[in-house]
């Protein structure tokens, strides 16, 4: 029961609303249970309400950790 | 798709593979529970045991709530939605679960019951405003990802002064299902169930965090690596849990760090503290009854709880005998070694919620993988 | 002397569908004449008969019938009307027929707004006049309040193959290749946007269109070597695939990185947790198409409007069990299979 993906809040609406846009499609979601979002920002959507706001840094870290690991590949190949 | 497409990278994944068949012990096997059912779901479909090497094995657990709702409680949605003035409001997935005698909410619907699909609670809420003369129940279902927005309708409907919206609580806790499993004599004695390791739910934990799993890396000694449902999480999350086996270590990891903090989401917490409390026992499929691993309303919001409200009794039904979905939600059988499997059982002709459940693991192996089964007996 | 007649004109702004319009009366005769031949309007039509009578062409003849009962009826690139001149054509030629001609009838809910009702018929006879396939002759009934979503058209389309065509579910053989013609889940996302409990924004259109033009080029490029085509419309290319499976007693293997899929179309799948290869499609073909004329048969689609993103996606192989198995962008493999029951979106 958790499929949730990541989409961008492209605007701010009343009654703890936002507007979320993945690719060109756009839902008006929930952010009653995410403090601080600000439009540009990345949320987890899970059945109509944001969950966490997307890490910027710890993604980069974890895009990080792969290419690291596949770096120890390739080097040995 | 920001934050989507790079963890799918077709040629990372060559690498992570790679990685990982350098990584195990030859010698050695590796057996990892995937608690959750959005990664089963996927790595069925994308087809990640294709990737991995053959001593790497991924062990199904009962973390879909649809999976473990046990037959009992749809057939008392079933029976409350037969009520002339109900509305029941569900998501999607759990219209054609089975209930008992080959009933379930679509067949039930098709016999006249109101019952209509929501995407969101809110949806549900906004039913009842609109139809003031109509019962409206919000079949409620899920783990810890889906308890605070049917937390935040509930606040909703309250704030809206609505008498005519109530819930129907399924809501079970992660943490005591785990506890469940590894207490099991399946696990702890007979042996008949092998876990070296958890790959823990990924938006479970973005509410929870990653701190409730620590009791269970400590008093078990099995690793706990939080991952993302992308595959590339996936992989770099099974990595990560044959590094802790090869070097001998039971640690709490996190590798979905982009959406998951190490104590969770606390506003979310808090709403569900505020309008929830702990039933003492719940009945899960294939589990049994488990202690303290199910949500019901507090008395102070009894006005909002359906089975208060309409009286709902306990019904206890049981499975089909021949279902082994008990068994396959505790990982002690495979799909493919449930003898329904493919043949009475399908996703089109369920016999029990593991096939209905798009992350259920008969329904996963049957949509995406039962062509890696050895042909069975032409029917 | 002469007697003037008056009639009062259809209040087309206001005015709505009664049982009046369905009871063989005056009524009738007017919404008839001033809504849907205007509409529709072709010389059958203005004869006014019950039927209509067309020189029987040499060849073989192909005859369909569909009905549709969509909701909701207009959505973003089309409507009922639209949608149903295109099903109807497509389904023709899909048997490689020259479509020729089409019957509609109309069933409407006591209540239906005459407004909608005039625009549906216009878009069909826009349709219709856009492809060059005539609707000839069609009926009209009424229904009370509350049988009825609004209107539901069924509809009869004919045409004429040409001589020694044999398109069949059954001639799938090994070795042969999968071609799609465009990107695949666009009218089911676009319909899905409408719906009430669903709604999201997307500029995602409807694909809805008449592909008989662009089966006659692909018939004329490589017309010996194709072996069946089919429009994969509900259950999506999954389902088409699966069809074709078992009726071929054949297995396919696809790619998908090869699959057209519009990123509008894949995000909006994502967030309702729908497989694009699912989702219903209303302007595209898969072909099967033996190993030697694919080339040619794709360059010919990729020359036509309705198939500049043609690709080849997969090809057939033998399989005792008839799996339609598909590469993952990831590299690993999986089933594409039927789905199950209504579709749903996935929530879990």
């Amino acid at each position: 029961m958790c499929l949730a993906i990541p989409a961008q809040v492209t605007a701010l609406l009343p009654n703890d609303m936002a507007r979320v846009t993945l690719e060109g499609v756009s839902k008006d979601v929930s952010i009653a249970l995410v403090e601080g979002v600000s439009v540009g920002d990345y949320v987890v959507i899970h059945v109509g309400f944001a969950l966490s706001k997307i890490d910027a840094e710890e993604a980069q870290q974890t895009l990080a950790l792969l290419a690291e690991a596949a770096a120890l590949v390739a080097a040995d190949l | 798709m920001k934050y989507i497409d790079e963890y799918r990278d077709a040629k990372l994944a060559r690498s992570m593979a790679a990685a990982i068949a350098r990584a195990v012990d030859p010698a050695a096997s590796y057996y990892f529970m995937e608690f959750c059912g959005g990664h089963t779901h996927a790595i069925s479909r994308y087809g990640i045991e294709d990737l991995l090497p053959g001593n790497v094995h991924l062990v199904h657990g009962p973390g879909c709530p649809v999976c473990v709702l046990p037959v009992g409680r749809i057939d008392a949605a079933i029976r409350l939605a037969a009520r002339p003035e109900v509305t029941l409001c569900t998501y999607g997935d759990l219209m054609r679960v089975p209930g008992s005698k080959g009933t379930s909410l679509v067949s039930a619907r098709a016999a006249g019951a109101d019952i209509r699909m929501v995407y969101s609670t809110h949806d549900a809420v906004r039913i009842a405003e609109a139809e003031p003369s109509r019962q409206v129940v919000f079949f409620a279902i899920g783990f810890e990802t889906t308890t605070p927005p049917t937390a935040l309708a509930i606040r909703l409907a309250a704030q809206k002064g609505l008498d005519n919206f109530t819930i129907f609580c399924n809501h079970v806790l992660t943490p005591a299902a785990i506890q469940n499993i590894l207490e099991s004599p399946d696990v702890r004695e007979l042996g008949r169930v092998r876990i070296d390791g958890f790959i823990g739910p990924a938006h479970v934990s973005t509410v929870i965090g990653t701190d409730p799993y620590a009791f269970f890396a400590e008093e078990f000694a099995k690793p706990v690596v939080v991952a993302g449902f992308e595959p590339l999480d996936v992989l770099l999350g099974v990595l990560m849990l044959i590094r802790q086996v090869n070097d001998g270590r039971a640690e709490v990891e996190n590798e979905y760090g982009r959406a998951v903090r190490p104590d969770g989401n606390e506003r979310a917490k808090a709403e569900v503290a505020e309008f929830f409390e702990l039933r003492k026992s719940f009945e899960w499929r294939g589990l049994g009854f488990v202690p303290y691993s199910g949500l019901r309303l507090k008395e102070k919001y009894a006005a909002f709880d359906a089975e208060r409200r309409f009286g709902m009794e306990e019904i206890s039904a049981s499975d089909n005998p021949a279902c082994e979905c008990g068994a396959i939600l505790r990982g002690v059988k495979k799909p493919a070694d449930c003898k329904l499997f493919g043949t009475v059982c399908t996703p089109d002709t369920p016999m029990g919620s593991c096939m209905v459940s798009a992350e259920g693991a008969c329904a996963a192996h049957w949509t995406y993988g039962r062509f890696r089964d050895e042909v069975r007996e032409a029917s | 002397m002469s007697v003037k007649t008056y009639r009062r004109k259809l209040d087309i702004a206001n005015g709505h569908i009664d049982l009046s319009h369905g009871a063989g009366g005056r009524a009738m005769a007017q919404l008839i004449a001033d809504l849907f031949h205007t509409a529709l309007d072709n010389a059958w039509l203005r004869q006014g008969n019950d039927q209509a009578a067309f020189d029987v062409a040499g060849g073989r003849m192909v005859m369909t019938t569909d009905g549709y009962v969509i909701s909701p009826l207009f959505f973003p690139g089309g409507d009922i009307g639209s949608l149903a001149v295109h099903g109807t054509i497509n389904d023709v030629a899909m048997g490689g027929a020259k479509p020729l001609y089409l019957s509609a009838s109309f069933i409407i809910e006591e209540g239906f707004p005459l407004a909608d009702l005039k625009r549906i018929a216009e878009s069909m006879g826009a349709a219709s006049r856009a492809a060059g396939v005539p609707v000839i002759t069609g009926d009209t009934k009424v229904v009370e309040r509350g049988k009825g979503d609004g209107v539901f058209i069924s509809t009869t389309g004919i045409g004429v193959a040409p001589g020694g065509l044999d398109l069949s579910a059954e001639k799938a053989r090994p070795g042969d290749r999968v071609i799609v013609s465009g990107s695949i889940g666009d009218h089911g996302v676009a319909v899905m946007s409408r719906r009430q409990n669903l709604s999201f924004d997307t500029e995602i259109v409807s694909d809805s269109a008449p592909l008989h033009e662009l089966v006659a080029a692909m018939l004329e490029a490589g017309g010996a070597g194709l072996r069946v085509m089919r429009d994969p419309t509900r259950g999506g290319l999954a389902a088409t695939l699966n069809e074709l499976a078992q009726r071929s007693g054949v297995g396919f293997r696809l790619e998908e990185a090869m699959v057209p899929v519009k990123p509008g179309v894949a995000a909006a799948c994502e967030l309702l947790g729908l497989d694009p290869l699912n989702v219903a499609n209303e302007g595209k073909l898969v072909a099967v198409v033996a190993p030697d004329a694919a080339d040619t048969v794709l360059a010919a689609m990729r020359a036509h409007p309705l198939g500049r993103a043609a690709a080849i996606i997969g090809e057939v192989v033998a399989d005792a069990r008839r799996f339609v198995l598909m590469r993952t962008e990831f590299g690993g493999g999986r089933i594409v299979d039927w789905l199950s029951g209504e579709q749903l979106p996935r929530i879990c």
